[in-house]
């Protein structure tokens, strides 16, 4: 009998605003211990809490973004533990009425003809507060705290239990990445910890009641989270399957065994004596309010990822490569922009794969290309046209890269690339060729083909690459039939 | 409603303090004094009244995102931190803390 694997993830972004949820201190990552850390965020007696107005924007864009149901009103409830980094005793959060209410992602799971859409459904999302940081090196025996991150503010996202394989949470994840970057809410740094992942797995017999769950905490990366879902519902069906039973648990996921493990006794764990916070009133959110954040709003990628398909004829995969980042989508357009719409398919090709590799190679982001979208434009165009060919083109990407000149025309014209179409010229090269070859030549009427190739080879060779690929191939046909 | 010797153990407990039996029983007399009120309050009809989250009527007012709180150079981190019962390298230093 087949086990089924249910998993639902709560994801923790930080937002992108400039300084706390509820004080002036700065968000900024890796500044001096404790110099980030206000009177607000330290719990010193007396002070108060004053909503960080950027962050209720985060908010509602990201509600509108995935659909949901942004709240008119709601309410901030303080959500009691102990822990060092947290200094009040209570961390501040919403429970009852969160801002963000419903919605759902759209996510596409695999490659190639295998893959699919599906849609994940999501509870919530609530505005809540970040805690310190706490360090375990040896401090004479202690943990030292550093509260600078504490009050960074956070939208916790919480999907339903909707995914079924540790594919379907990674491609969640990555789509939930996309769209808050894309909207600008997150930065989405996973190794500073800008977006990190729980991740709550059970299993059970199909059509059989949501099995124990256990909850895997705090995954700052996908192959993280893979690797730990794919540990949890082994252990968990072997353990059911030797006759064993387990408990609902937090567990933690070690990287360097690529196990999970227990972490907090339940015992008492989930009392967090939540109550509505005195010193935060209601937030009341205007329709007015909303209707602005919609406005500004930019194309999303589930609306562009058609768009492309629709308006330029791309594949669903190569429209999906092209929306991963708002600045990969906005250059490919570009790019378009700059040549003709019926070289939007070329476009895609140059962008997905020389740039990228290029990209990749030097360890750069898309905003750091040295060849920008309207120089990528006006080379695609000069391929497009006959200028040159696909091959002489990524010669003249690396000049445009290594800023040999302003656009492909000029590299063009100084290295003397323009191809070759003079139909006589290319006769000449052909004969040339044919009376050099002579083995090659007698090869190829003996009915070997690879003989044309290596002919072909012998052409170009000799005009530099830059005779039309097509001319030469027709003129060679002819010569060898004829003669 | 009224709460249990138990249950006074068991919010004691969450909330880190350390009572004694005899102050467990009183404690357990004094919140069964309130539950004994906020009964009188749950015996009033509030059908049709919208539940409220705070005493107040008004809605919380917000602060634009803006950098209001600086310290650079660590001094008031360092003023802090001359009061606190432990601390080294600008961090707070606490009983060690690992699950």
């Amino acid at each position: 009998m087949t086990w089924e694997i249910v998993i639902g993830l709560e994801t923790h972004t930080q937002l992108a605003t400039k300084s706390k949820i509820f004080s002036g201190a700065s968000t900024a990552f890796g500044a001096a211990a404790n110099t980030q850390a206000s009177l607000i965020d330290l719990a010193l007696p007396g002070v108060l809490p004053v909503l960080n107005k950027g962050a209720v924007e985060c908010a509602i864009r990201f509600g509108l973004a995935v659909e949901a149901t942004v709240a008119e009103k709601s309410a901030f409830a303080r959500k009691h533990y102990f822990y060092p980094d947290l200094p009040k005793g209570y961390q501040i959060s919403q429970l009852e009425s969160p801002i963000v209410q419903g919605g759902h992602l759209d996510i596409m799971v695999g490659q190639g003809e295998k893959s699919y859409e599906k849609r994940i459904r999501l509870t919530r999302a609530h505005l809540e507060e970040d805690a310190g940081k706490s360090l375990h090196e040896d401090f004479h025996g202690k943990s030292g705290i550093d509260l600078n991150r504490a009050g960074t503010a956070l939208l916790e996202i919480v999907s339903e239990p909707d995914m079924r394989s540790a594919e379907e949470a990674v491609a969640y994840a990555k789509a939930l990445h996309t769209l808050v970057r894309w909207i600008g809410i997150c930065d989405g740094n996973m190794q500073e910890g800008s977006f990190r992942c729980d991740a709550n797995v059970s299993v059970r017999r199909p059509g059989a009641p949501l099995g124990t769950r256990r909850e895997i905490k705090n995954l700052n990366s996908f192959r993280y989270l893979k690797e730990a879902i794919e540990f949890e519902t082994r252990w968990q069906i072997e353990t059911l399957e030797d006759g064993g039973q387990f408990e609902q648990a937090t567990v933690l996921f070690d990287p360097a065994t690529g196990e999970t493990r227990a972490m907090r006794s339940k015992e008492d764990a989930h009392d967090y004596r939540y109550f509505p916070d005195p010193d935060l009133l209601p937030l009341l959110v205007s329709a007015d309010w909303i209707e602005r954040e919609q406005t500004a709003l930019p194309e999303l990628p589930a609306a562009k990822r058609q768009r492309f398909i629709s308006d330029y004829g791309l594949s669903a995969y190569d429209a999906a490569i092209l929306t991963a980042s708002l600045e990969m989508a906005d250059y490919f357009e570009a790019a378009v922009r700059a040549s003709i719409p019926a070289a939007a398919k070329l476009c895609a090709n140059w962008v997905m794969v020389d740039l990228a590799a290029r990209l990749k190679r030097e360890d750069r982001e898309i905003s750091e290309a040295a060849v920008n979208a309207t120089q990528l434009g006006g080379l695609v165009m000069r391929i497009m046209d006959g200028t040159i060919s696909n091959a002489i083109g990524k010669k003249v990407f690396d000049a445009l890269w290594a800023g040999e000149g302003s656009d492909a025309d000029e590299i063009i014209e100084k290295h003397g690339l323009r191809q070759i179409t003079d139909s006589g010229a290319i006769e000449g090269l052909v004969d040339e060729a044919l009376s050099a070859n002579p083995v090659s030549v007698s090869e190829y009427k003996a009915g070997k083909e690879k003989a044309f190739n290596a002919l072909v080879g012998q052409v170009m060779k000799a005009a530099k690459g830059k005779a039309n690929p097509q001319q030469v191939t027709e003129l060679l046909r002819q010569k060898l039939a004829s003669g | 409603m009224s709460l249990t010797l138990l249950e006074i153990e068991h919010i004691a407990r969450l909330a880190r303090l350390e009572i004694t039996p005899a102050e467990v029983e009183t404690a357990c007399w004094q919140l069964n004094g309130i539950f004994s009120l906020i009964e009188a309050l749950q015996a009033v009809d509030t059908a049709g009244i919208e539940p409220k989250t705070h005493v107040h009527d008004a809605w919380q007012r917000l602060r634009a995102d803006e950098v209001t709180y600086r310290d650079e150079d660590g001094a008031v981190r360092d003023l802090l931190q001359s009061i606190a019962p432990d601390a080294e390298n600008g961090l707070y230093l606490v009983p060690k803390v690992i699950e």
